[in-house]
């Protein structure tokens, strides 16, 4: 009886955030248009947020392609298919760990950022003296921001992709000697534009708007002391790791 | 209670029968405060009385629970977003710690609000921005981050900004607290400066008597969500009442008392009793 009291509980308190992030993205939404007419505010923040993301991408998808290589020609040299090779490590980043891995590495490197930043400028008044000034803070601050996530994250996954590849023909051509016309071929026969390349930006786009909502919405709300501030920047990893598995989940059940 | 005069044009804020809850604790109860224009008005009273809640109602950052907060004839809590966006541009509020933005240089602060509601050209701009400092006595630190500036100077940096859209009215949240006595005496030489230079009407909250009365055309003492007295210092000073005699002269003991409610401390020590 007290499980299911507690379950309940957690369950209305997860509606509560999923309504009170919705309500957010209305007002972000309203306040779109009129910050759209700034765009430098935007391109500072895509530099904020997507630009200095770029290493930690690319060294991550270099790593991962190369990973993804390795294992998967001990696989498929099983089976004598190494020449596959190619088809495996693209179809992988491009449907899957592209999207997600950016998603979780943009919830760590640039999600907190926004939090702690956002939350902070609310613990030392800054939003209150926007008010004051007659500056709405969400048109001022906020939206910019979460614009800036949004565009970033297809583009940094574009990226991953880009270099997980690379680092994919580097281990398998360079280092365990696969074809490098079968693996370039196999790669341009078997990837589709359609059903592969599209779901991926789908799924980017997704995610991107999930991580950089729940990232700007728990800096707006964060209490304003420190440890406020600390426990949001928390919420946002965990709840943007949660939010990507989940949606992705979805997504493909969805999709393919 | 006495009140400043009643004719509407004079007063440019007009608060009646203002409740504000926080919780269970009441904050006002049935409060009535008029601010006449162009003066400089303090409201004071102990800590923890809600005075800078009834600075945060009066500009709107806070909805009370009823009451009439009329600023400039409109009343505050009814309007719009919008409206009271438009109203701010009328309002200058000096917050206690500035509120500076970190991230910004001191000019690019002051520039702030001149850049988010006009169009001018740049050069308008600097123009506008080092007069601004020059009244503060900061034009040398145009080029410093907030970071790099004590507490009175982050304070001035702050009051520049707030009359860089020649505001009407500015209030003033405890503007000297924790600040050296030459920066407070700027401070409050500037506060009587920009007020009469602009025509300002300046609210000053604050718990700092003498400093306040120096500068106030006349004050209302609030306690326990009501005005307990209203008058110039002088007034104030020769009050008969027992209480504003304590808050006035700073007494440890009187109507508010010094001891926190406790046990009688013979039987406490004892060990009669088995409180703490």
């Amino acid at each position: 009886m007290k499980l299911l009291r507690e379950a309940y509980y957690i369950l209305l308190g997860f509606l509560q955030m999923l309504g009170a992030s919705g309500l957010f993205l209305m007002k972000l939404l309203r306040a779109t248009p009129l910050a759209l007419a700034r765009p430098g505010l935007i391109f500072q923040q895509v530099f904020n947020v997507g630009a200095m993301s770029l290493v930690l991408i690319m060294v991550s998808g270099l790593f991962v392609g190369m990973v993804l290589a390795l294992q998967g020609y001990n696989t498929l040299s099983k089976f004598a298919a190494t020449s596959a090779l190619g088809t495996l490590v693209a179809l992988s980043l491009l449907r899957e760990l592209g999207p997600v891995v950016t998603a979780l590495l943009f919830a760590g490197r640039a999600g907190t950022a926004l939090t702690s930043e956002i939350g902070l400028m609310r613990a030392t008044e800054q939003l209150a003296g926007m008010e004051m000034m007659a500056v709405d803070p969400i048109r001022r601050v906020v939206v910019p921001r979460f614009l800036a996530g949004v565009i970033s994250m297809p583009l940094l996954v574009g990226i991953f992709n880009a270099v997980g590849v690379l680092g994919g023909y580097l281990v398998g051509v360079k280092l365990m000697h696969v074809d490098i016309a079968s693996f370039w071929s196999q790669i341009h026969a078997n990837v589709d534009l359609h059903d592969d390349f599209r779901s991926g930006v789908i799924k980017s786009v997704v995610f991107g708007i999930a991580c950089t909502l729940i990232a700007v919405f728990e800096g707006f709300y964060a209490q304003p002391t420190a440890e406020g501030v600390s426990r949001a920047t928390t919420r946002t990893v965990v709840n943007s790791a949660l939010a990507v598995l989940a949606l992705d989940y979805l997504l493909t059940a969805f999709m393919f | 209670m006495a009140h400043a005069s009643d004719s509407a044009s004079e007063n440019v804020i007009e608060i009646s029968g203002l409740r504000y809850r926080q919780g269970e604790k009441r904050i006002f109860d049935g409060l009535n405060i008029n601010i006449p224009r162009g003066k400089v008005t303090a409201i004071m009273g102990p800590s923890g009385t809600g005075k800078t809640t009834l600075l945060r109602i009066m500009t709107g950052q806070v909805l009370p629970d009823r009451g009439r907060v009329l600023v400039d004839g409109k009343n505050v809590p009814r309007l719009s977003i919008d409206a009271l966006y438009e109203l701010r541009r009328e309002m200058g509020f000096l917050f206690q710690n500035g509120a500076l933005f970190t991230d910004y240089s001191v000019y690019e602060n002051v520039a702030f609000p001149l850049r988010e509601h006009t169009r001018l050209p740049e050069s308008l701009i600097r123009h506008i921005v080092l007069m601004k400092l020059q009244a503060v006595g900061l034009r040398g630190a145009a080029g410093l981050m907030p970071t790099e500036l004590s507490g009175g100077m982050a304070r001035r940096v702050a009051l520049a900004r707030t009359i860089a859209m020649d505001p009407k009215i500015i209030f003033y949240d405890e503007p000297f607290t924790g600040l050296d006595p030459i920066s407070m005496g700027v401070i409050l030489r500037l506060i009587r400066q920009l007020n009469d230079s602009l025509g300002l009407t300046s609210i000053i909250v604050s718990h700092d008597v003498a400093e306040v009365s120096s500068v106030s055309d006349q004050s209302y003492l609030i306690s326990e969500g009501k005005v307990v007295a209203y008058g110039t210092p002088e007034e104030l000073e020769q009050n008969k009442s027992a209480w504003v005699h304590q808050f006035m002269k700073g007494l440890a003991d009187g109507p508010v008392p010094f001891h926190y409610p406790a046990p009688d401390l013979a039987a406490q020590l004892l060990g009669k009793e088995s409180a703490g």
